[in-house]
């Protein structure tokens, strides 16, 4: 090599110096570490006596899955799962609706975002208060005709309710974020397709479903995709709605709560949370291949 | 039709056409106040947490018998007082930790500034071996498994004696594929000429980094600063986990929900905390909108 390339390569690795170590130290070690602890046996007392992680094969799975909070946080995981149709109907909805030139349109849209940049413990704060048997929502209920016989319950600590007040949570800080990707993917359509359609006689809604829908379909497979991930990997909610507990009656536990609380919140046992947050992984990376195949799938009908 | 002979048919036709007129500018009115009155029901469902947060901050609650669940009381506050944003400083120590906050934010901005900035130089205007391979991996962290990395990371930590420090919470946050693509991009739109004018000239890459790449780079580094500004400020999870040993250092962001779990739990003096906590954010994303929706828009494109 001549000298000027060496320079070249000395220069560029040592930009990229800082980058490569710390993603080295704290992200592609414990992902790989991670997996690894998952077929050991690694605990509190390891740590306390200095010994290393002892290898014990497939023990742990058979562990986890036998585990019935283990099978609860996974049952109520995919329920949570529920929230992604929902969510990315919506926020294409509220996009279309905002992609108009309105007056005040933008100070819509910047509302729209607010709960977006507001931190998970504040939306715990605040909406715990909207969910208490005197709070707003029951308030707000009993204005419009419901429970007027009493009857009404503190959201969150009723087992039929708090995964759904949890839900309902996560859409309102969502559906800014994904009404932002999709407004980003409605301005990128060219105008003049929509001014033929109309010409040609097109209603808003046929417009709607051949023009719109049909070209959004990379943007709606994206967020669907970022929507079932986060699905699947929710804990930060439920860590700040149920401190942890994932109560009433285990009505909230969820698949990535089961791995933080057999890690750091209760049990200090690394090896099973690894191996737990292992097939965590596996469903979150199965349901990406099937979001991707049903809409590939979608595709090849036109 | 016979215009001019037919009078009174002519009169007839007008006010017909002027009746369709009429008809039709009415159900534009209407779809427009329609319309209006969509975007409020969503704005309100949007932003009413916070305008009840900010009414409970400012209640009076020396005033007899006041709670927070005196609904629609408790909306309008009857006698308004700076008092408990003064009462969350003395009695709850917030000033403390809106200093840690501070602190974590401000190096966490730095270092991700620092680190991308370098790091995508490189990748974006160098030719040197390895390259493609090392901007696949850094890729690659977008989709990496890590929901046990949170685990590995603590024990990492623990290991380098970083465990609840500061350090602890930033480190394992500044090197993103986020913030090294979005700098990537930025340096990728300078104009090939000027980097050779800079070599042609002597210029070592240092330089070229320094007096060319950052400073036209400007409005991309403003837009990484503040998108890391906000969701370090807002980070709940990782503070919480990185400074379980050491409560002393928590960010608000983290503090506000043990602050509403102590003895001294005042609903008035949390709401306080939690607007306390929200201008700030409130603020940076009112004056950079633009930056932040089109980092965003930005991010995902790529």
């Amino acid at each position: 090599m001549k000298r000027q390339a060496w320079t070249t390569t000395l220069a560029a690795y040592a930009f990229l110096a800082p980058a490569l170590v710390l993603m080295g130290l704290f992200t592609f070690y414990p992902v790989l570490y991670g997996a690894y602890l998952g077929f050991t046996e690694y605990t509190a007392a390891n740590l306390g006596s200095g010994a290393p992680p002892r290898w014990v094969g497939g023990q742990n799975f058979a562990l986890v899955l036998r585990d019935p909070l283990f099978q609860t946080g996974i049952v109520n995981s995919l329920k949570y799962l529920l929230v992604v149709p929902v969510l990315q109907i919506a926020s294409l909805a509220v996009a279309v609706l905002v992609n108009r030139k309105l007056p005040f349109i933008a100070l819509f849209r910047a509302g729209y975002y607010i709960p977006v940049i507001t931190s998970i413990s504040l939306a715990a704060v605040m909406w715990e208060w909207v969910f208490q048997k005197d709070g707003l929502l029951n308030w707000s209920l009993r204005l419009v005709g419901f429970f007027n016989q009493g009857g009404q319950f503190n959201w969150l600590l009723n087992e039929h309710t708090a995964l759904w007040a949890i839900m309902l949570v996560t859409f309102w800080r969502g559906f800014g974020y994904y009404m932002v990707l999709y407004l980003a993917g409605l301005q990128a359509i060219p105008g003049e397709l929509e001014e033929a359609a109309t010409l040609d006689g097109a209603s808003p809604w046929q417009r709607f479903w051949r023009i719109t829908v049909p070209l959004m379909r990379p943007t709606l497979l994206l967020c669907s995709l970022l929507s079932t991930i986060a699905a699947i990997r929710v804990l930060e909610e439920i860590l700040v709605f149920t401190g942890g507990t994932g109560g009433p009656l285990n009505s909230t536990y969820t698949a990535l709560l089961y791995v933080y609380n057999k890690s750091l919140g209760l049990d200090f046992n690394y090896g099973v949370a690894s191996a737990a947050g292992l097939l965590i992984a596996l469903v979150g990376f199965g349901l990406s291949y099937l979001n991707f195949r049903i809409t590939r799938e979608d595709r090849g009908e036109r | 039709m016979n215009e001019r002979g037919g009078f009174p048919t002519t009169l007839h036709a007008r006010a017909e056409a002027a009746g369709l007129r009429r008809r039709a500018a009415w159900r534009k009115g209407v779809g427009f106040a329609l319309t209006y009155l969509i975007l409020l029901a969503i704005l309100a469902f949007a932003v009413f947490p916070f305008l009840w947060t900010l009414a409970i901050s400012l209640t009076d609650k020396k005033a007899a018998g006041i709670s927070i669940y005196d609904l629609p009381r408790s909306l309008f506050p009857p006698a308004v007082t700076l008092g408990n944003f003064v009462e969350v400083f003395e009695k709850l120590k917030l000033g403390k930790y809106l200093l840690n906050s501070l602190i974590i934010t401000g190096l966490t901005v730095a270092g991700t500034l620092i680190v991308s900035a370098l790091a995508a130089y490189p990748l974006a205007r160098l030719r040197f071996p390895g390259k493609n391979l090392i901007f696949a991996a850094i890729l690659s962290t977008l989709v990496l498994p890590t929901e046990t990395s949170f685990i590995v990371n603590v024990l990492t930590l623990n290991k380098l004696h970083l465990l609840g420090t500061y350090w602890g919470v930033v480190l394992p946050t500044v090197a993103t594929a986020f913030g090294i693509f979005l700098m990537r991009q930025a340096y990728l739109a300078i104009p090939g000429t000027l980097l050779e004018a800079a070599r042609i000239d002597g210029a070592s890459e240092t330089q070229i980094l320094w007096r060319i790449m950052i400073p036209l780079s400007r409005p991309s580094l403003t837009a990484l600063g503040i998108f890391t500004l906000v969701s370090t400020w807002n980070a709940y999870f990782w503070p919480s986990v990185a400074l379980l040993t050491n409560e002393e250092l928590l960010p608000l962001s983290v503090a506000i929900l043990k602050l509403k779990g102590q003895f001294n739990y005042d609903t008035f003096n949390v709401a306080a905390g939690a607007v306390l906590m929200m201008i700030p954010v409130l603020l940076v994303f009112l004056l950079a909108q633009r930056l932040f929706m089109r980092g965003l828009e930005g991010a995902v494109k790529g």
